[in-house]
């Protein structure tokens, strides 16, 4: 009896100390990929020429429901150069999608302007609604250099509602999402467009504990 | 059970008793990740490293496991086994671990993984249980592939997109475009469209075993009428 506890605690103990070296080693490789990835996705919206700060480093977080679509805190990239200002990234998520939420990333210049909007992650069906895929297709695209006064409120509509952005065959709801998401960003930065680039860096760890 | 017949061992995992088509195991990630060869091919060779991994484990540890405690300790192999896979994975092929996310660590519930622990190597030497884990996971591999290059072709019109996150950017050019300006079939990408293909496949495999086995059985008929023929 003691044997074969003995016996099934060594084997616990055997493939938790195999799990635990091997998390060991490949821990700061993933570490590594992880913030590359990020790094690759937030260069393709901001270019690395037009900024000198750590882009990844540099975040706020922020809550607000009703306009970046998500209880939790939601981060907040700032690009500057030379200390001046360049564009915040915002993460806001579309709540309304066909299937879950969609997450996005919104690049914002300065002035207002949009450099660029990607989905990071969605659930939306194969072939209908994962058009607002960059992967899938280049609709995303049609947000950059738009702000929230060009087009006007009217026009920050699927074409089906009125408004001047196209949508899928078939899907209407997933495009309807995205651009409700990126006008209420939009608006969300102009209302804190200066609190946004003064307020001191916080590191994602110390997200959710700090003051929102 | 002196010889240990390895042919019949990579006969049985590969077709006879294969875990996808005969089994019927491990069918959750099967049909889950197969929307492409690359991601079926993918999770496939994880699950073969994994069947090897845990079929070796197992044959050398079998003389010292009591049966009452041979279930947990099983599960305990597999489930470290399993995470170091994970691991590495994410640490190596970040992209493609990404895409697979959560099937990897599900190769656990993976019950043809226990079952050849459970059947085959707790009961057999060393060499045998690993040719067993290697051909149980090639065949349970091939129809990963074969069911994710079915719905590839039919659902977007390509083979080997994203060959890259596995292979490396050699990879790049790999992708074939089989159908040109396609619009792309819906049915293959979605859940159902993976119950379609295993079904057909599975379809498929009984018509070339039954008529395989009609020529076996017609062998000695047509043999007995030719000497019948001859007498008379």
């Amino acid at each position: 009896m003691t044997v074969t506890a003995l016996l099934l605690g060594a084997f616990a103990v055997l493939g938790t100390g195999m799990v635990a070296l091997t998390h060991h080693n490949t821990q700061a490789r993933i570490e590594r990929n992880e913030r590359e990835y990020l790094l690759r996705t937030l260069n393709a919206l901001v270019p690395p020429s037009e900024y000198d700060n750590a882009l990844y480093e540099d975040t706020i977080t922020v809550e607000s429901r009703e306009l970046l679509g998500s209880k939790k805190p939601v981060v907040i990239y700032r690009a500057r150069k030379e200390g001046k200002p360049v564009a915040a990234i915002l993460t806001p998520v579309a709540p309304d999608g066909y299937s879950g939420n969609i997450k996005l990333l919104v690049a914002v210049r300065y002035s207002g302007e949009i450099m660029g909007v990607r989905v990071v992650s969605h659930l939306e069906t194969p072939g209908l609604g994962d058009g607002i895929d960059i992967a899938k297709s280049d609709w995303i695209k049609s947000f950059d250099g738009h702000s929230l006064n060009d087009p006007d409120e009217l026009g920050w509509r699927v074409e089906k509602d009125g408004g001047i952005f196209d949508q899928f065959t078939g899907a209407t709801i997933s495009p309807r999402a995205v651009v409700k998401a990126v006008y209420n960003s939009l608006k969300y930065y102009e209302q804190h467009k200066d609190e946004i680039f003064r307020l001191p860096e916080q590191t994602q760890e110390e997200a959710g504990h700090g003051p929102a | 059970m002196a010889q240990h017949d390895y042919s019949d061992i990579a006969r049985q995992g590969l077709w006879n008793n294969n875990p996808a088509l005969v089994q019927i195991l491990g069918l959750c990630p099967l049909l889950a990740v197969t929307s492409t060869v690359v991601n079926g091919l993918a999770l496939g060779l994880a699950t073969l490293l994994t069947l090897i991994l845990s079929n070796v484990t197992v044959s050398l540890i079998r003389h010292y496991v009591s049966p009452e405690i041979r279930i947990p300790v099983f599960v305990l192999v597999i489930a470290s086994i399993v995470t170091v896979i994970e691991l590495s994975m994410h640490a190596f092929f970040h992209e493609l671990y990404l895409i697979l996310g959560i099937f990897i660590p599900l190769i656990v519930t993976n019950c043809s993984i226990i079952a050849r622990a459970e059947a085959f190597a707790s009961k057999n030497p060393v060499g045998p249980a690993f040719v067993d884990g290697l051909m149980m996971g090639v065949g349970f591999a091939a129809v990963l592939v074969v069911l994710g290059a079915l719905r590839e072709v039919l659902g977007q019109g390509t083979l080997f997109a994203n060959a890259h996150l596995l292979l490396g950017d050699m990879a790049r050019g790999f992708e074939v475009i089989v159908i040109e300006d396609y619009r792309g079939f819906l049915l293959a990408i979605l859940p159902p469209g993976a119950f379609i293909g295993l079904g057909l496949l599975i379809a498929l495999k009984n018509v070339i075993d039954s008529r395989a086995e009609k020529r076996r059985q017609a062998q000695p008929v047509v043999m007995s009428q030719a000497r019948a023929g001859t007498a008379g």
